[in-house]
């Protein structure tokens, strides 16, 4: 019998793997409903709880706590792909990935891409939320797609990170809680909801070593300025850095299990 | 059937961290022979296919599939086989089309062939009717069924099924057979893992047995049941008297002790002229008998008599 040369073409392999992804969140449209609803009720539970006490006012505490809650849910949203992939690895259909003539990284990225659509529902949901709560930034719309352009791409890098925590954990519980713990650290430990300089000395230093400080931080000073300020090159080339370290080992770890 | 070499397996091994689960085994599967791989549950049947179909790396030893090293060669090697495993891995939150056309276009297919091939492969399995529905719904015949056809998109020389009926009812898997039957009429190999005797008796050209990791007997069923089951003569001895007269002969004939249940005689044996002797011995002593039954060995004897397992 003929046996078929298939020409392997990693690019057609990445984008059939993204859409099976996509086709998997809209047969279960359900798997959004988390980066959907979070958002939504953090910025109304934590804006009317601590507007008044840290801004002296909800509409005063909005430019502070809608890039917050953003970047919460942007961590969120990546958090998921590990998630994901421990759970296609526990079903088996891994295995038969891995035993087509296939890039090996056409799985991994396939899942990657087709989180995008969470992050992209992760980050409107959140403007959203906060426009309706009267949030209303003074720079023209453009630079509101800029901002979510970068918290889409640094979601994106960050979902790496998560995907190698996905590929090397015992179960798809472990993955959850650690996704959740870091989710919870990451953001509360920031400048994401209150000023830093209130915190005590020893929390002040670990939130201004927090990478997510910096992606907030920026975030404002273009909502605040209307201009693209250092700090957004800084994240830009930490989302860069992340994506060139954790891609490969995320590959070696898809690798290695065999 | 034919003489080309399929697989070759040269001294393959796999230890975890303190366990060998795959020893020193050695075996070749010939083109277009049904080959069935037999051994009790935890044998070591998994991790040697999934060694052999490239999931598992050797700790030591080679394997070639038709001359491609799946090590070296990976990728060729791939293309050229494919794999049901023993649970069947389709996308859960798919349709069966969707499955089938993802995995063809994985596979390499345009989107036109893949179309063509999986409207093929529906019919081909009865499947058209639940092609749209989600696998969610499907029974566990009809999951093996969409599992096999995914395995079949590229047409591949050499499909591997591990356990292809584990959990399926009689009818589903005497359907399952036929199936497999008749790939191998189209030109195919097959290579398989079952823990029943029965698949492999039916089923398979030949039969390698493993336990504890260990290649212990590889041959036709036929071969394996006569080297190593015994056939089993039960008679009845009409006169109450004779009896132990009769077993005296017997044990002296067939060279092996008879057991005496009221006035039955049940007397194991390998070759059947000394039954035949024994028979006449017995005649000639004027030990008027009834009832004679002569059982060949089966595979489940040679089983057991093989195979110690994991208990």
């Amino acid at each position: 019998m003929e046996i078929k040369k298939n020409s392997v073409n990693v690019i057609q392999n990445i984008i059939t793997m993204t859409y099976r992804n996509l086709l998997k969140t809209f047969h279960n449209p359900d798997q959004l409903m988390d980066v959907l609803i979070q958002p939504i009720v953090f910025m109304i539970l934590f804006g009317y709880l601590f507007g008044g006490a840290i801004s002296g006012g909800v509409h005063a505490y909005l430019p502070i706590i809608v890039p917050g809650i953003l970047v919460q849910t942007i961590l969120s949203a990546a958090s998921g792909s590990g998630t994901q992939i421990r759970e296609d690895m526990e079903t088996g259909i891994f295995d038969r990935f891995k035993s087509l003539p296939i890039a090996h990284v056409a799985p991994l990225a396939g899942q990657l891409l087709a989180d995008i659509l969470r992050l992209i529902t992760a980050t409107i949901a959140s403007l959203t939320t906060g426009y309706f709560m009267g949030w209303r930034p003074n720079v023209n719309f453009g630079w509101i797609i800029v901002i979510t352009l970068l918290a889409i791409f640094i979601g994106w890098a960050i979902s790496w990170i998560y995907a190698l925590i996905g590929l090397l954990a015992k179960s798809a519980t472990m993955v959850e809680s650690i996704s959740l713990m870091t989710m919870l650290l990451l953001s509360f430990l920031s400048n994401a909801f209150i000023p830093i300089h209130t915190l005590p000395r020893i929390l002040q230093v670990i939130a201004n070593l927090n990478p997510i400080t910096y992606v907030i931080t920026a975030i404002r000073q273009i909502l605040a300025t209307g201009t693209f300020p250092n700090t957004a090159w800084i994240v830009l080339l930490f989302g860069v850095g992340i994506i060139l370290i954790f891609a490969p080992l995320t590959v070696w770890a898809y690798d290695r299990q065999r | 059937m034919n003489d080309n070499i399929a697989i070759k397996v040269d001294h393959l091994s796999k230890t975890f961290t303190n366990q060998k689960a795959v020893d020193n085994v050695s075996f070749t599967v010939k083109e277009g022979e049904i080959f069935g791989l037999l051994g009790p549950n935890g044998a070591g049947k998994t991790t040697l296919l999934r060694m052999i179909t490239t999931l598992l790396k050797p700790t030591d030893g080679t394997v070639t599939v038709f001359g491609h090293d799946i090590e070296k060669d990976d990728k060729l090697a791939r293309s050229t086989f494919g794999v049901t495993g023993q649970y069947a891995s389709v996308d859960e939150d798919l349709s069966a089309k969707e499955n089938l056309m993802i995995f063809s276009r994985l596979n390499g297919f345009s989107k036109k062939s893949s179309l063509a091939r999986t409207d093929e492969l529906l019919k081909e399995f009865s499947l058209e009717n639940s092609a749209d529905k989600s696998i969610k719904e499907f029974s566990g015949g009809m999951r093996r069924r969409l599992d096999l056809a995914i395995s079949l998109i590229t047409r591949p020389a050499l499909i591997f099924l591990d356990e292809p009926t584990t959990g399926l009812d009689p009818r589903t898997r005497s359907q399952m057979w036929d199936t497999i039957r008749s790939l191998v009429k189209q030109g195919s190999t097959i290579f398989l893992t079952t823990q029943y005797l029965e698949e492999a008796d039916k089923l398979a050209n030949r039969v390698a047995v493993i336990d504890h990791g260990k290649l212990i007997k590889i041959g036709t069923p036929d071969q394996l049941k006569h080297d190593t089951g015994e056939s089993t003569l039960s008679l009845k001895v009409l006169d109450d008297n004779s009896i132990h007269q009769a077993a005296e002969i017997l044990q002296i004939e067939l060279n092996s002790k008879p057991q005496i249940i009221n006035n039955t005689i049940i007397v194991k044996f390998k070759n059947s002229e000394q039954a035949i002797k024994g028979l006449f011995q017995l005649k000639n002593s004027k030990i008027n008998i009834s009832d004679l039954i002569i059982q060949e060995p089966s595979l489940d004897d040679a089983f057991m008599a093989l195979t110690v397992g994991k208990n």
